[in-house]
């Protein structure tokens, strides 16, 4: 009886967890269904307008002007001197406003999150308003300050420092410090995220232990602070290599970087196989970085392209 | 937290010093803009000896100014209106988490941050001219939406993931249906981060340069377009006012979201 009653049971669980796992099931489906749907318009945009157009770059690149199969496209790159010119420009630049940003945002970044709070999100306002503050009006900005007769060269002369006036735009010079400016936020941010979490505990048990200030900086703030520096310098270094505004308008022509090669060969000459075979290695170069990164520090780095 | 380490902010002076400077370096271009521009002379003078309103009154009367300013906040509207609600419906799907391919979804919609910009502007251009939307408002705002869907989806998935999805199942366990479900009980309590989003879709759109500079034109020349096109010929004075009011609109909407963004 009691047997029977068991066996009874456990046929009758079965079925019913059968039954019960199939209506889950399609309910399941149906579930991801209908999120695959709130999905489906935005995954339509971004296929069509980024990713459809960028396949049919690289489809392009690697034909020539007859309309042959060929890698011609890439290999000017090796070739033609103009191209090798660009691309050590474009690396200079980056390293240099890189090393800049650097230099500027670390003490920056070490400031704000050493300060109470309340002065802080003070001070991160002068951070944030410029972050989102157009870049047109940034380099314009930049331009008025730094040009022949803007305002640098003119309070020069006026204090009878200079006879000449500088060239400050219209050159490297310019084109650094303008990006330096705009780039800036986006090396402080990440780092200054990533030292609030920085234990003060282990700094102040460091100083217990009787190293000075110094010691403790760099003995423990700075290595916990490098995997926020480390993110802030990618993201600088990989804008850097695909800046465009800036070196357009400050250039002065003279710097002519990747992003401005892009648009001279594409608008100017028509020349889509050459642009787009210029957008792929940029693109590889750009993703390359971010995963080399990633790599390097685990998943940490997902988060920091949240900061804009 | 801080204050406690036994160094004395007179110690730090050099790096409250350095960093003042930093600080300085940040905002001094914009606040010397804002000044400029009320100056009475064609002259790039600072500080300027006489004040006037003539660089506003320039930009409010040139004909080619207002049109390329009513397109920018036309297409910034519009995208607007298109981004925020695509991407709080992605950003919703995205936090429930439950989808196969979740991780590259994300990483497709977050793409056109990592992506560098002038690529986009090329690659729509191309496909713009294919299917005859370059020069045109539609084919502005589809762009910008594209450019504006990350910042959406990731500000309203931050403002989903301090919120309880419970709630929601309640609501429908006490026989509300999905939208109801979602309208009453969930929208109400994300509708901060909604916001923030849309406002930052707006700003996106309006200080879009690279893409606009490709995609747009004639009559549909953004002001981003007009004003990029401006500095490469002359620096006009009239641009340091349209620069001032494009500061203001930074301020006041950047203003708006850290209020809503108090509350959430």
């Amino acid at each position: 009886m009691s047997a029977q009653s068991a066996l009874l049971e456990e046929t009758a669980g079965g079925v019913g967890e059968h039954l019960n796992a199939q209506a889950l099931r399609a309910d399941a489906r149906r579930e991801s269904l209908r999120l695959l749907a709130l999905l489906s318009p935005s995954l339509f945009l971004v296929c069509a307008i980024i990713i459809v157009p960028i396949g049919w770059l690289f489809w392009l690149s690697l034909f020539d002007e007859t309309g042959a199969l060929s890698a011609s496209n890439y290999a000017r790159f090796f070739e033609q001197a103009s191209y090798i010119k660009t691309f050590v420009t474009t690396f200079k630049v980056a390293f240099i406003v890189t090393g800049a940003c650097v230099l500027l945002g670390y003490p920056l970044a070490y400031m704000l999150s050493q300060l109470p709070r309340r002065a802080a999100s003070i001070c991160l306002i002068f951070v944030i308003l410029p972050f989102w503050t157009s870049v047109l009006v940034r380099t314009y900005a930049w331009l008025v300050i730094l040009q022949r007769k803007g305002l640098i060269n003119s309070w020069l002369i006026d204090l009878g420092v200079i006879s000449q006036p500088l060239s400050l735009a219209n050159n490297l010079s310019g084109v650094v410090v303008g990006m330096t400016h705009i780039l800036l936020p986006f090396l402080v941010l990440p780092l200054y995220a990533s030292m609030k979490t920085i234990d003060t505990d282990c700094l102040r048990a460091g100083m217990n232990l009787g190293a000075g200030p110094v010691a403790t900086f760099r003995q423990i703030f700075f290595p916990l602070s490098l995997p926020g520096l480390a993110s802030g310098v990618v993201i600088v270094f990989v804008l850097c290599l695909g800046f465009f505004v800036t070196p357009a308008l400050m250039g002065g022509g003279k710097v002519v970087m990747w992003a401005m090669r892009m648009e001279q060969t594409t608008s100017l000459y028509s020349n889509w196989g050459a642009g787009a075979a210029l957008g792929v290695v940029l693109l590889v170069v750009t993703l390359a970085l971010l995963g080399l990164f990633r790599w390097l520090l685990g998943a940490r780095a997902t988060g920091v392209w949240s900061s804009r | 937290m801080n204050g406690s380490l036994p160094i004395s902010h007179w110690q730090r002076l050099w790096l409250y010093a350095l960093s003042g400077l930093v600080l300085l370096f940040l905002i001094a271009p914009s606040v010397i803009i804002v000044i400029m521009s009320f100056s009475d002379s064609t002259l790039l003078q600072f500080p300027p000896r006489q004040w006037s309103l003539r660089w506003y009154q320039t930009y409010f009367q040139s004909l080619e100014w207002r049109d390329a300013t009513m397109v920018s906040v036309k297409v910034a509207l519009m995208t607007v209106l298109v981004a925020t609600p695509l991407g709080t419906a992605a950003a919703y799907a995205i936090n429930r988490g439950t989808l196969r391919f979740n991780g590259t979804i994300n990483g497709l919609l977050t793409a056109s941050l990592i992506i560098p910009v002038i690529l986009i502007g090329i690659g729509t251009f191309f496909l713009y001219a294919r299917i005859g939307l370059n020069n045109t408002l539609t084919g502005l705002v589809i762009a910008h939406t594209v450019q504006a869907l990350p910042l959406v989806v990731l500000t309203v998935l931050s403002g989903l993931r301090s919120y309880d999805m419970n709630q929601e199942r309640v609501a429908r366990s006490l026989g509300a249906g999905r939208i109801a479900a979602f309208w009453q009980v969930t929208m109400p309590q994300i509708r901060f981060s909604i916001v923030s989003g849309a406002l930052f879709a707006f700003i996106t759109s309006f200080d879009e340069v690279v893409v606009s500079l490709f995609i747009s034109g004639g009559e549909t020349t953004t002001l981003t377009r007009r004003m990029f096109n401006a500095l490469r010929d002359q620096i006009d004075p009239t641009i340091a006012a349209i620069s001032t009011c494009l500061i203001v609109l930074s301020v006041v909407l950047l203003a708006i979201a850290q209020v809503f963004g108090r509350r959430s």
